[in-house]
């Protein structure tokens, strides 16, 4: 009986969105997962506060919520140490050197037909495996999870950007050698911007990753700081409400990576067929 | 051979560079223990000694390579400080986690594709969620199993099924969709069922596109699996193995089951590829 008004929200609010997605509109596109989303959260805090959860095992969203705003201090410093100063760093360290090395190895084939199936091989391993080593190596600080980001991120860039500068069509490249283009010229003009949506993509892909590395790497020893130490402490005390809530920042902290990276891409790549309306 | 040599070439100098880095990261310990013991070294002497440390900062690749054999073939299978045992351990969970995550990801798929409301809720979610670290939850996620009386190997397939989930929905989703107005409208004016479209259709083309996702799926399951190993309490797995040996300062140890694991991951990959590729044989679609 107890379940008799979770079921009537599941079913209420199912209803609303099957209404309101015959309409197919802009509105109603963003309303649905809106409406979605919130039955989610209280159905949670239906089922927690219904059948008494123990906060050890599933904290109420309200908890969390609580929880989040009570420590706000506390995840900022765990931010900035994690995210800013470990994920950030990597990435763009990582992010830079894969397109030197796919520029460089872009001008020998033999390079590109040795280096690109190791890429791809290495992008499907294991690779935040190398993370106890890399603390060993650079130290508990940031500098150490910044290293294991550098490596996770490095060959999925690599592997997209070898395969954006070789995107171009032969006849665009006989066009600039007609214009007598220096290779600079060529590689900045059009093999550049023509690589941009394959480069995007790859630094779309790595943003997840690089949190990953950062909060995966605190696990083998950090600071008294930082989000994979909090995470791993407030579990050790049991402390639910406050994992959920470092949780809920890194979420954030992932979607807003991600959403300023896809910002940039409109910006730079606006004259692609995907950017376009 | 013209394909395997550039490969072979890149090897052949990472394992140069690797030896050379080796010498170069060991020298350190090799000095002062020469220094303590009142002796200078000679260059020959020095590298000899970087190459056969104990506990090495980077240990040599044949170090690695002795002790990954070691792990692998020089105990018994069922011992604890035997690589298969451990990569058993690990690949169980992997396995039972890629099960349960396809087979959830192609339900949900399914469930997207014929139903509108359905995409128009959980889509979107489906898409934010990539751009979420998940893997950050997996400890929580054992302490809680733990902390309820599970343990053992469901809690790390949870992770691994939860991470092999999202690429099987969108991959799915995608070849679900593949075919077009006309490929649909023939089969409407074979007056074929909705079941019949989704068997005989929408399934087979979605084919090449479930296996790419499947690849991938694999590969992060298996991180997922190790990444549930880390936490306190574990000692089985290869992720166990890496904390272990991250513990007591064993970096051959790490390094023989970093290298257990990717063998084990493109073993799976691999695997995936010959079944994808028979499959797409027999339905024709082989490119």
């Amino acid at each position: 009986m107890t379940a008799l008004p979770i079921l009537i929200v599941w079913l209420g609010a199912w209803g609303v969105n099957s209404w309101l997605s015959r309409f197919d509109t802009r509105l109603t596109r963003t309303l649905v997962p809106i409406v979605f989303g919130t039955t989610i959260l209280l159905l949670w805090e239906m089922i927690v506060r219904i059948y008494s959860v123990p906060s050890v095992i599933l904290p109420a969203p309200s908890q969390i919520g609580a929880s989040f705003m009570a420590n706000l201090p506390v995840l900022w410093t765990d931010f900035v140490q994690t995210i800013i100063k470990g994920a950030l760093t990597g990435w763009i360290i990582g992010a830079l050197a894969a397109i030197v090395t796919a520029i460089a190895i872009d001008r020998s084939t033999f390079l590109r037909r040795g280096l690109l199936p190791i890429g791809n091989f290495v992008a499907a391993l294991p690779i935040v495996g190398i993370a106890p080593i890399l603390v060993m190596w650079f130290g508990f600080d940031w500098q150490s999870k910044a290293a294991v980001v550098v490596v996770m991120v490095f060959f999925p860039i690599l592997v997209n950007m070898v395969a954006g500068l070789a995107a171009t069509e032969a006849m665009q490249r006989d066009l600039m050698a007609t214009w007598a283009a220096p290779y600079w010229q060529s590689l900045w003009k059009l093999r550049m911007p023509a690589a941009m949506p394959f480069l995007f993509n790859g630094l779309k892909i790595t943003t997840t990753l690089a949190l990953i590395g950062a909060i995966v790497a605190e696990f083998f020893g950090s600071p008294t700081r930082g989000m994979g130490f909090r995470i791993s402490t407030a579990v050790g005390r049991l402390d639910l409400p406050l994992v959920w809530a470092e949780i809920l920042a890194a979420a954030i902290a992932g979607s807003l990576f991600y959403g300023i990276v896809a910002l940039i891409e409109k910006k730079v790549t606006f004259w692609h067929p995907s950017q376009r309306t | 051979m013209t394909r395997a040599l550039p490969v072979l070439t890149v090897l052949l100098a990472i394992i140069v560079v690797w030896y050379g880095a080796a010498v170069w990261m060991n020298a350190q310990w090799a000095q002062d223990q020469a220094a303590r013991a009142d002796t200078t070294l000679t260059t020959d002497e020095l590298i000899r000694q970087t190459l056969t440390q104990e506990r090495p900062v980077l240990p040599a690749p044949h170090q690695v390579a002795m002790g990954l054999w070691d792990g692998l073939f020089g105990q018994k299978f069922t011992s604890k400080r035997s690589l298969v045992w451990h990569g058993w351990i690990t690949l169980s969970a992997t396995m039972a986690g890629f099960a349960i995550g396809t087979l959830a990801g192609i339900t949900l798929a399914v469930g997207i594709v014929h139903s509108r409301t359905m995409d128009q809720s959980v889509m979107p979610w489906a898409v934010a969620s990539q751009s979420i670290p998940i893997l950050a939850i997996a400890p929580m996620v054992i302490v809680v199993f733990a902390s309820a009386g599970v343990t053992g190997l469901l809690p790390k397939a949870i992770i691994a099924a939860w991470l092999s989930f999202f690429p099987v929905l969108v991959g799915m989703v995608k070849g679900l969709r593949t075919p077009d107005r006309m490929q649909l409208d023939l089969m409407q004016s074979w007056n074929a069922s909705a079941a019949q479209v989704f068997w005989r259709l929408r399934l087979p083309s979605s084919l090449p596109y479930l296996f790419a996702s499947l690849k991938v799926a694999v590969a992060a399951s298996l991180v997922g699996t190790i990444v549930g190993e880390l936490p306190a309490g574990a000692t089985a797995g290869l992720g166990a193995r890496l904390l272990s040996g991250s513990y007591y300062g064993q970096t051959v140890q790490i390094w023989s089951a970093l290298f257990a694991a990717a063998i084990l991951a493109a073993l799976l990959v691999m695997l995936i590829g010959v079944v994808e590729k028979l499959t797409l044989h027999r339905m024709g679609l082989a490119r």
